[in-house]
């Protein structure tokens, strides 16, 4: 029986295909703009994690100041070379560190000039944080003793200055300092969210302390830490380490914050999935009033079928008989409507991730939960007009005209 | 023989107090097994309710009415359906088939809901078309057939599971008087040949000729009850 009012139910929606169309349009809509929305969520929040991911491997960045929620941190003691060279020593399970100063300057070659951060650091920050040369050569060991001012260029650096490619060797004023272009590194690409991480210029670091800031500290340490196992027990020590080296008292909070980049990406990705959600959620809104359509359009049809419902009342259907016919017709509706909308969201989602650039990761979750929310929806809104007609008086819908 | 309809001082009102109608007023009536008997009576006569009532559509607010023996007033609605589903077919004034599906098709409906086998149900409804002379319109649509043709249909699908009992309501109102009595000639051999009681309400003479009997009713009560 159940087959049979399937096969009425689909030979009905195909006599009215027009108006069957336009009755699933709200479900087709929903569901596909459900999966879009959630698979271009999902396909942002992967794209955030290997973006972190690219800033480094197993990385642990170490900044003066506590990280307080909401506010700046505090200001506190910068760290000094001396403390680079002790975690570096002491700490075990530490692949590289470089301690880095940095600053801001306009760098100027002829008539070209650019505003960018200066990173003073070693040959370590550029494998810590996996830049890699596309022309020159890194530092000699000589110019990080003695802080000669030569310098790298981040590739957006390199475009602004030397806009045609030229030669890079050539000397440059960064600030009032002028340098000598040893380098210039490959692209990185912009993080999903955050700045272009090839907007800068990388020199020695006692050039930046000595030449550009004026003082001795160290600002922030990048470590690189072995294996991904070892982060945390890397971070602790180095937080024992520091903590010892600034003679903090037992309770007092530290002044300085060590973070886990993972916990970064992680704080990230949650965020980008509460959005994913929240968008999800707003779609879905736009699923259940499809189911409305589809309740409307089934309370006319149950109008206008009071004769049909009446002749089959009248020729042996049974009331319940009634009530599945209508009730498997508008679940069909919104069935079919979420199929369609399942192949309208993951076209979207195609595109949409295609334009943003994000990864297009495939939701069986989704797909299967808006599909039977759609079958639901057909069921729920379904029942109110199948009700009315299986409680018709045939007498009354046979008199209808 | 016992009668395939029997009613026992069957009465129906609407309404109640001041406003009260009485639609019937205590009919006593008898349908033998195949018999051809005629409801007569202006609107408002009772013929009407009284259809509705051996058709089990709807009920008596007194008296007894027995099918075949088995006292309707005491079955469920339920019960009701499935009882005109088992034996009575059901003809109507304005055909009332499926508009934009086959002829075929809508005759297999009954055949449907009584769960009979894809292949049977085909087979029984090509036949049942067959006997009332649309055989060759079997696959057309229905609202693409004529009044006539319309209503043998109607016919077919009303005999197609082979019921002991077919009501027609007016069934050649919307029709001209060569296709009325088409469709009375048939009824008539149907009747003959295959032994089917019906009962036929109209309000015409000449129609009501072709019956044995024709009952008449007037306000609520039977009028008069010729025997031609």
């Amino acid at each position: 029986m159940i087959l049979q009012t399937l096969l009425m139910a689909l030979r009905e929606i195909q006599r009215n295909a027009l108006r069957s169309f336009l009755t699933m349009l709200g479900v087709i809509i929903g569901v596909g703009s459900v999966i879009a929305m959630v698979t271009i969520g999902n396909g942002a929040t992967a794209k955030v994690r290997s973006d972190v991911a690219a800033l480094g491997q197993n990385m642990l960045m170490v900044m003066p100041g506590a990280m307080r929620r909401g506010g700046p941190p505090t200001s506190a003691t910068p760290f000094t070379e001396e403390d680079i060279h002790a975690i570096r020593r002491e700490v075990h399970g530490i692949e590289a560190i470089a301690g880095t100063a940095s600053d801001s300057a306009v760098a100027i070659l002829g008539a070209d000039q650019w505003s960018t951060s200066i990173t003073g650091a070693d040959n370590d920050y550029l494998y810590v944080r996996n830049y890699q040369l596309r022309w020159g050569r890194e530092f000699a060991p000589g110019e990080i003793t003695a802080g000669t001012p030569v310098c790298i260029l981040g590739n957006t650096v390199a475009k602004k200055l030397f806009p045609d490619a030229q030669d890079y060797a050539k000397r440059i004023r960064v600030g009032r300092v002028s340098c000598q272009v040893i380098g210039v590194l490959m692209a990185k690409g912009a993080a999903a969210m955050g700045p272009d991480q090839d907007d800068l210029i990388v020199m020695p670091l006692r050039a930046v302390q000595h030449r550009m800031v004026g003082n001795t500290y160290v600002g922030m340490a990048f470590v690189k830490v072995a294996a991904t196992a070892r982060v945390a027990a890397v971070k602790e020590q180095i937080e024992a380490l520091l903590r010892e080296r600034r003679r903090l008292p037992r309770d007092a909070e530290s002044d300085f914050s060590v973070h886990d980049l993972q916990e970064v990406a992680q704080a990230m990705s949650s965020v980008t999935a509460a959005l994913t959600g929240l968008l999800g959620g707003i779609a879905a809104v736009s699923l259940l009033v499809g189911g409305i359509g589809i309740m409307n359009i089934m309370l006319v049809s149950v109008t206008e079928r009071t004769r049909e419902i009446g002749t089959r009342l009248a020729i042996g259907a049974l009331a319940h008989e009634v009530l599945l016919q209508f009730l498997v017709e508008a679940t069909v509706l919104s069935t079919l409507g979420g199929v369609f909308g399942i192949l309208l969201g993951l076209g979207l989602s195609v595109l949409g991730t295609r334009l943003l650039q994000v990864p297009f990761i495939f939701g069986l979750g989704i797909t299967v939960a808006a599909f039977v929310f759609s079958a639901a929806v057909g069921i729920l809104f379904g029942y109110l007009p199948a009700r009315r007609a299986a409680r018709m008086n045939p007498i009354e819908a046979l008199r209808h005209e | 023989m016992e009668p395939i309809i029997s009613f026992r001082g069957i009465t129906k009102t609407y309404g109640h107090g001041e406003s009260e109608v009485r639609a019937l007023d205590g009919i006593e009536m008898d349908i033998l097994p195949g018999e051809f008997v005629g409801i007569m009576g202006a609107s408002g006569s009772g013929k009407s309710t009284a259809m509705n009532i051996i058709g089990c559509l709807d009920q008596a607010t007194h008296g007894s009415y027995r099918f075949s023996g088995v006292e309707v007033g005491d079955l469920s609605e339920e019960q009701r359906a499935l009882l005109r589903r088992q034996y009575i077919g059901f003809i109507f004034q304005g055909f009332n088939l499926l508009g934009r599906t086959s002829a075929v098709e809508n005759v297999e409906l009954p055949l449907l809901y009584r769960r009979v086998k894809k292949k049977v149900r085909r087979a029984r409804a090509l036949a049942a078309l067959e006997l009332v002379g649309v055989g060759n319109r079997a696959h057309h649509h229905a609202n693409e057939l004529s009044g006539g043709q319309q209503q043998r249909v109607a016919i077919a699908r009303a005999l197609v599971t082979d019921p002991p009992l077919i009501l027609a309501d007016e069934p050649t109102g919307n029709l001209d008087s060569a296709r009325s009595r088409e469709i009375m000639r048939l009824l008539v051999d149907l009747n003959r040949e295959r032994k089917i009681s019906i009962v036929m309400v109209t309000h015409e003479a000449d129609i009501a000729a072709y019956c044995h009997r024709v009952v008449a009713f007037r306000d609520g009560k039977i009028h008069e009850e010729p025997t031609p």
